[in-house]
């Protein structure tokens, strides 16, 4: 395959053709910024942080759906891309919830790491903000739109599974929000809670429900471990708090695959320290099930009850 | 391969039996039906019938003089047919006993006249020499007002489809060197090279290609497309077949708004005639080219007539810009090399190919070749189409052709090109109408939509206006524009409030920098300009509302203070009895006076008093 060369920040970078600038720049140790980019479903280009200045190029370009070609010159962190990193960072935290001493993503969100390194302190947008209330009406996502960027990373990881497309962006320009058909709550909609969503989440806008309040995100290591539940081999994260597990998230599908709310149980059970109440969706609403209902294993459990007797 | 030599004569005899017979058409465009037309053309059938007349009555749609509906037209055969303006239900009666009984036009009624062969009547202008025609040329909008939109053989009959015929008979490529050879660039706004676009999707690759059509017009106070969709739909398709024949597709879609029911009728009737023909669909005249068209209704949204975010929105999905590369020509509908022309842009191609390069690349500038249809809205007084060689000043379009400002006010701005264009200011009023000064007056040629300002519109109003427009239709999906508009309205509002400050001025001026540099799409990347240009040329009126806390054309409400001139109060007291906030108290033939304390603004005691003693100050 044919190779371009560039000039990035002065550097002369050679990467395969097809590359995005993104790539090539961060490849070549530059910082990029990204909110809507997730390599696992690229070419979005939609929250704009990530722009650069390439040389003759008529505005700035978003660097992770621009291609490097041969001869470009590009800046990553010119004048005209810091004005519009930090305005981009400023109209976000304008309209967000600035709680960060209580949001459970503190630490763990790109919205506050891109205004720590472009040093907006606060926001130089005063106007309306949006007040939704907070959908804690799954038992396993809590979703606060408030706090939502809309990057539409949860909308495409949905979409990837043909059978869910559960959520999408409803209304238009400053009311757009991402939400199930008929704007309901999670609850309401055909959400399966496999949390798909939370794994690409990059601000606190998508969580957790049973690890809310458990631990800061630097009090927590995590540790990957692969589902074994069936061939698909999806990945989960075991959130450490000292030596306890205190619950699993996940971490990515196996190729192809959807994810699914059983293994992230099953993990719960197996590697959790106090594991969760499970829940499932019976006649339209959230009720506590037993663990052999939870992972579907009560008929397996009625034959080994029976052999027993 | 067949030919339509036959058929073509056979519409030829129709449409001159036509011609040759007494006739009343009536103007029914949308204009001509939202002021009437429908109920003239009623009364007009029930006289006609009544009488027992010897005459046809038939419709066509809007010639362009919108602001002269319900327009009718009377012909006798041998003489000069008139377009009559303003002909209401109750002026029929003494029009057809005038013009058809008596064969004497009612001359006070009547607004242009077209003689063709025949002699012209003394005292009515004729067509051509008419003060809103003088400066025109009718190339695109030929037919419009002249044929029955809703007639296959009125089209043919005036050398339609001899385009595509003529295509059928040249290499492909030549078809695309012919168009590239006319300068034709797009109408929608962008201004692209025609013939260069069609090359790029004729040297991709790929079995299967689409020509779309974008009819999804949506900026404020713009009318073209939907005049040439009511008027002339067979052009549109003839041009889209033209396109579909020169970059190899077989189908085409045309994504037209819903809002304009009309226009969507009529594309179905060209559409099942042509096919009735054979004109359109499997194997056209006998050739080897297939092409069908579809139509698709546009749910009202204007990102939609960006054209990454309508073929997202044919596709079904959300109406939301794609990025770009790749480019529709490449990878458009349905990942497919797409051609997407403009209604206009695919109106002119039939013209080009039948009447030669040569005689398009003759009209208009270096770099702007051709006409362009604009429409004319606003304070002036004449409110309609008008096509002009491209290169004509603002002014002669303005002045000339919508004949100057209404009640004799002055000129303040003409805003070009929608909420993507920017609002021009009396010293530009000599630029030449073309794509390359209109950019660089901060303004753009856009689709043709001009909405003309006199001295009572407040520059920082406008901006505002066109500001909360782009918020509302912003799709949301990249942050500057969904959020960035939302501050810069903010802005607009507070100053509009009396509580701006001159350091907002250069917020706005920031925000509209990174909005321009960083938003996705089209509208966002253009949707600052309504900002910038009133920045630019009405700075003054900006900071008179930050510093002096005044609206100088007397629009913002909250900086407004209507005051009683004493000497000219009569005391009649009939501002006294139409406040509503109770605000104003006098004794009788005293003069009065206003609590401004009390004063919610709303100007009823000015509309109601007779001796022009309350002033907005």
């Amino acid at each position: 395959m044919a190779n371009a060369t560039l000039t990035i920040n002065g550097v002369q970078v050679t990467v395969p053709a097809g590359t995005s600038l993104l790539d090539a720049a961060t490849g070549a140790g530059f910082f990029v910024p990204t909110l809507c980019h997730d390599p696992a479903n690229p070419g979005y280009g939609g929250c704009r942080i990530c722009v650069v200045d390439v040389k003759g190029a008529r505005a700035l370009v978003a660097s992770c759906v621009t291609e490097a070609t041969n001869g470009m010159v590009v800046e990553t962190e010119s004048p005209a891309v810091q004005e519009a990193r930090k305005t981009i960072i400023e109209l976000l935290l304008a309209n967000h919830p600035t709680d960060c001493l209580t949001c459970d993503k503190n630490g763990d969100c790109r919205l506050q790491d891109y205004a720590y390194r472009y040093g907006v302190r606060k926001s130089s947008f005063e106007g309306e903000r949006h007040n939704y209330p907070i959908d804690n009406s799954n038992p396993y996502i809590t979703r606060d739109l408030n706090k939502c960027v809309l990057c539409g990373k949860c909308v495409r990881t949905c979409a990837q599974v043909s059978d869910r497309q559960v959520i999408d962006f409803a209304y238009r320009g400053f009311n757009t929000k991402v939400a199930p058909a008929m704007d309901t709550n999670l609850a309401e909609s055909a959400c399966v809670s496999c949390a798909r969503c939370v794994a690409v989440c990059p601000v606190g806008a998508l969580t957790y429900t049973p690890l809310a309040g458990k631990g800061r995100t630097y009090e927590l290591r995590k540790e990957t471990v692969t589902c074994s539940f069936c061939e698909a081999g999806c990945q989960f994260d075991l959130n450490y708090k000292g030596d306890k597990v205190i619950g699993v998230t996940a971490n990515a599908p196996g190729e192809g695959r959807p994810l699914c709310l059983k293994g992230r149980l099953g993990m719960e059970l197996r590697y959790a320290d106090k594991p969760l109440t499970p829940m499932l969706k019976k006649d339209d609403e959230f009720v506590a099930v037993s663990w052999a209902e939870a992972l579907g294993l009560e008929d397996v459990l009625a034959k080994i009850k029976e052999l027993e007797k | 391969m067949n030919n339509l030599n036959e058929l073509r004569a056979k519409c030829k005899e129709i449409y001159k039996q036509k011609l040759s017979r007494p006739r009343v058409v009536v103007g029914l465009g949308t204009c001509g039906i939202a002021s009437g037309g429908d109920k003239v053309m009623a009364a007009i059938k029930k006289e006609v019938e009544a009488r027992g007349l010897d005459v046809d009555v038939d419709f066509t749609s809007c010639i362009g003089m919108c602001y002269r509906e319900p327009m009718v037209e009377v012909a006798l055969p041998g003489a000069a047919s008139v377009v009559y303006g303003d002909i209401f239900p109750d002026k029929v009666a003494q029009l057809l006993e005038s013009h058809i009984v008596n064969k004497k036009p009612v001359y006070e009624w009547a607004a242009i006249q077209i003689p063709g062969e025949a002699t012209p009547y003394e005292g009515i202008d004729i067509m051509e020499q008419s003060s809103y025609y003088g400066k025109q040329v009718r190339s695109v909008t030929s037919r419009l007002g002249r044929t029955n939109p809703e007639k296959i053989e009125e089209y043919i009959a005036t050398g339609g489809y001899e385009g595509i015929e003529k295509c059928l008979q040249m290499e492909r490529q030549a078809i695309i060197d012919e168009i590239k050879k006319s300068g034709l660039r797009g109408r929608g706004g962008g201004g692209f090279p025609t013939g260069n676009k069609w090359q790029f999707v004729y040297n991709t690759p790929g079995e299967k290609k689409y020509a779309v059509c974008n009819a999804d017009e949506g900026d404020p106070g713009a009318f073209m497309d939907r005049s040439v969709l009511e008027g002339d739909p067979h052009s549109v398709l003839e041009g889209m077949m033209i396109a579909g024949l020169a970059i190899g597709a077989d189908e085409g879609y045309i994504y037209c708004r819903a809002e304009y029911p009309l226009a969507i009728r009529r594309l179905n009737l060209a559409i099942a005639e042509a096919e009735k023909h054979g004109i359109l669909g499997d194997k056209i005249l006998g050739s080897n080219f297939s092409f069908r068209i579809k139509i698709k209704a546009g749910a009202g949204a204007f990102v939609c007539g960006e054209e990454t975010a309508l073929l997202n929105s044919i596709e079904g999905q959300r109406g939301m810009p794609r990025v770009r590369p790749p480019f529709p020509a490449i990878s458009g509908l349905w990942a497919k090399p797409t051609c997407l022309n403009n209604v206009e842009t695919y109106a002119n191609v039939p013209f080009i190919i039948r009447k030669g390069a040569d005689w398009y690349a003759s009209m208009g500038t270096e770099k702007s070749k051709g006409s362009k249809v604009f429409c004319l809205t606003g304070k002036i007084n004449n409110t309609g189409l008008a096509e002009v060689p491209m290169g004509i000043t603002l002014r002669e379009v303005i002045f000339n052709i919508a004949g100057g400002i209404q009640d004799g006010k002055k000129f303040k701005a003409v805003q070009s090109g929608g909420p993507s264009g920017g609002c021009l200011p009396e010293e530009k009023l000599d630029l030449s109408v073309d794509y390359d000064s209109l950019t660089a007056a901060g303004a753009i040629m856009g689709s043709g939509g001009l909405v003309v300002m006199d001295e009572t519109t407040c520059m920082v109003d406008v901006a505002k206006f066109f500001l909360n427009f782009t918020q509302l239709e912003s799709c949301g999906k990249c942050t500057p524009c969904r959020e960035g508009t939302k501050r810069m309205l903010e802005l607009l509002q507070k100053i509009c409030d009396g509580k701006g400050e001159l350091k907002d001025l250069d917020t706005l001026e920031r925000l509209a920098k990174v909005i321009k540099s960083s938003a996705l799409c089209g509208l966002g990347q253009t949707c600052p300009n309504p900002v910038l240009t009133t920045l630019r040329y009405f700075r003054k009126e900006y900071e008179a509302h930050i510093v002096d806390k005044r609206c100088p054309a007397g629009v913002c409400a909250a900086l407004l203070c209507y005051v009683v001139v004493a000497e000219k109060c009569t005391g009649c007291g009939a501002c006294l009895r139409a406040c509503p906030a109770g605000a104003i108290t006098g004794e009788k033939k005293e003069p009065h006076s206003i609590d401004t304390s009390k004063c919610i603004k709303c100007g009823a005691c000015m509309t109601k008093c007779k001796f022009d003693a309350i002033i907005k100050a």
